[in-house]
């Protein structure tokens, strides 16, 4: 009795959970039980991952069966939020705020004094690397760092349990690089970390293990060690907007990694394929510093619903289980 | 590790009735309320509107001749005629449309703006949240309102002339009216406060809900006994300290005393915010509102 309810509290758990809106489907008929570390919803765009993140957080309720986070309903959000921080994909932040207000003004909503809420907000900040920044106002923000702000904004409170909805999503490779840093560190720590990607890359490389989630339905779970083999000789995609792409791709060449690149039409661009996304990142940065080129953007696009069933589960994803 | 320890020592208690706990979180929601929404250039139409009455006051009272003139000779006249201008246009208008704006948008604008969810990932009851709301546009309603009350009074009482103004004031019935004044718009933002609270978040399109309102408050004379007392406007129009003629249509109804419209008034704010309260528990994720 006592080892079930540690394991109650210790865990996760969706009990035969399902949503619709109206007549539309987002989960049907979910069992999981989710321990420490980081765990990935793996599945392509509109495939529920998100819903079953608002799920846990209570920000939409079941349509059937019941939810518990650490022996926690959602529907309790006062003793829910204590433990839990949820980074969401929304790209929205409240008007006229810096970024050190935005953190701290949540801290304070959360009840904690001034003077602890100014401790957490800069910890949380320099977490993310936007000491410098912290200042600014957000709407003066990048992408990127809209997304780490969000994300100091998520772990400030020093939660249990992370849900992070596709936290890497407009981060340059260093970021991104750091933020899995980040994530592996919370996870020793012995938090929970459940992170939706529909990047294989990123998954490979952080989790413990994966969901994969398709239409709502979920078509595998499992640790990553079994797959990681298969996915290592995934190429996956990258997109790269700069002002000189053709020097790019002739100076990309020169690692073993690349296996293909592509002009993107405008000429303002080039798509690589990559066995080893990490070297080819570093390869990147170290071009980056040596030709002075003007990198605007870096972007998987490794989004095809049937690599993520090739390359996880080896089948064309028809069925549903 | 070690961190991770030490933050959970000063987490703040979640326990059942913690009233310090919920003060605390009220008073960031109003932090965070009042400077996003009444510190911004949004605000800034809200301030333009609310002078209207005042600048109003001021051409009337001080820059027409005639009209200061007749402040001056005919002052019960000029009672009245003040009388009428503050409950046509400054309580009828200006306080219920500013009180619709401020209001509405605490929630709707939020759900507009896709960044309602961050409170609601807070470590937060969310009645305590529906307080928070109202608290700050409670704060910034009265603080604007009163001020064009305050405002508009003070022309009226100036036009007047010295010594007559500040005798009537300090020794005359002046301060009581003054207070009185005050107080109704008070309790205008009290009770407007909570009903366009309610309607932010029960209406996605709220514009029209709130048009009604206004015409069963415009048409409250009109009404039978029964119905003129199920509004704002009846009980505040009893409370007015110069009593109004409401027109020859109007439905006779005995004059409520206030102390059946001020506690009235309270206890029906209470209700509707009770009300929030249990519709706020059942509101979704932004994107599905």
């Amino acid at each position: 009795m006592h080892s079930n309810i540690e394991h109650r509290t210790s865990q996760i758990i969706f009990g035969d959970v399902s949503k619709f809106y109206g007549e539309i489907l987002g989960v049907n008929r979910v069992s999981l039980a989710i321990a420490p570390g980081i765990t990935s919803l793996v599945g392509p765009n509109g495939s529920g991952k998100t819903t079953l993140m608002n799920l846990m957080t209570g920000l939409i309720q079941p349509t059937r069966g019941r939810i518990s986070i650490l022996g926690i309903s959602p529907d309790n959000p006062q003793e829910l939020f204590s433990k839990v921080g949820y980074c969401g994909q929304f790209d929205s932040f409240p008007k006229g705020m810096t970024g050190y207000e935005f953190v701290k003004s949540f801290l304070r909503v959360h009840g904690y004094s001034n003077k602890v809420a100014d401790e957490k907000t800069w910890r949380a900040i320099e977490r993310v690397d936007l000491i410098e920044a912290a200042h600014r106002k957000v709407a003066g923000y990048s992408k990127g760092m809209r997304q780490r702000i969000r994300l100091a904004q998520s772990i400030a409170h020093d939660p249990v349990v992370m849900i992070l909805d596709e936290p890497l999503n407009g981060l340059d490779p260093m970021a991104r690089a750091e933020t899995i840093r980040l994530f592996r560190q919370l996870a020793k720590e012995g938090l929970h970390l459940i992170v939706s990607s529909h990047i294989l890359h990123e998954v490979n490389v952080m989790s413990d293990r994966v969901v994969l989630i398709n239409n709502g339905y979920i078509l595998a779970e499992g640790g990553v060690t079994g797959v990681r083999e298969e996915m290592e000789e995934h190429p996956m995609q990258i997109m790269i907007r700069c002002d000189l792409p053709q020097d790019l791709a002739a100076r990309i060449f020169a690692s073993d990694s690349v296996v293909e690149a592509q002009l993107h039409r405008d000429k303002q661009g080039l798509f690589i394929r990559t066995r080893n996304a990490e070297a080819f990142y570093l390869l990147l940065n170290r071009i980056v510093v040596e030709s002075g080129m003007n990198i605007e953007a870096v972007a998987p696009v490794d989004d095809d619903l049937n690599a993520v069933y090739q390359y996880l589960i080896g089948s064309n994803g028809g069925g549903q289980a | 590790m070690s961190s991770m320890i030490e933050a959970s020592t000063v987490k703040p208690a979640a326990t059942q009735l913690d009233w310090s706990l919920w003060l605390r979180q009220i008073r960031a929601i109003l932090r965070i309320e009042v400077k996003k929404n009444f510190w911004g250039k949004r605000a800034l139409l809200l301030y333009l509107f609310a002078a209207i009455p005042v600048v109003l006051m001021f051409l009337l009272a001080i820059v027409d001749p005639n009209g200061s003139a007749d402040i001056r000779n005919k002052w019960p006249n000029a009672q009245e005629a003040f009388g009428n201008i503050y409950e046509g246009l400054i309580l009828r208008t200006m306080v219920f449309f500013g009180c619709a704006w401020i209001f509405m948008n605490l929630f709707r604008g939020e759900v507009v703006d896709k960044s309602l969810h961050y409170y609601f990932l807070c470590s937060l009851r969310r009645e305590v949240l529906v307080a928070g709301k109202y608290f700050s546009g409670l704060l910034a309603s009265v603080v604007l309102f009163t001020l064009t009350t305050a405002g508009s009074l003070f022309f009226l009482y100036y036009a007047r002339g010295y010594p007559a103004n500040v005798d009537y004031l300090f020794d005359g019935p002046g301060m009581g009216q003054v207070l009185t004044y005050l107080g109704i718009t008070i309790l205008a933002c009290l009770g407007y406060g909570a009903v366009f609270l309610v309607i932010g978040l029960f209406f996605r399109n709220p514009i029209i809900p709130a048009l009604l309102v206004y015409g069963w408050e415009w048409l409250n004379f009109l009404l039978p006994p029964v119905l003129k007392k199920i509004s704002i406007i009846h009980y505040l129009h009893t409370l007015s300290p110069i009593p109004l003629n409401e027109g020859p249509l109007a439905t006779v109804v005995e004059a409520t005393s206030p102390w059946i419209s001020v506690p009235s008034l309270i206890v029906f704010t209470a209700l509707v915010l009770f009300l929030a309260s249990i519709r706020i528990r059942g509101v979704s994720h932004p994107s599905n509102h």
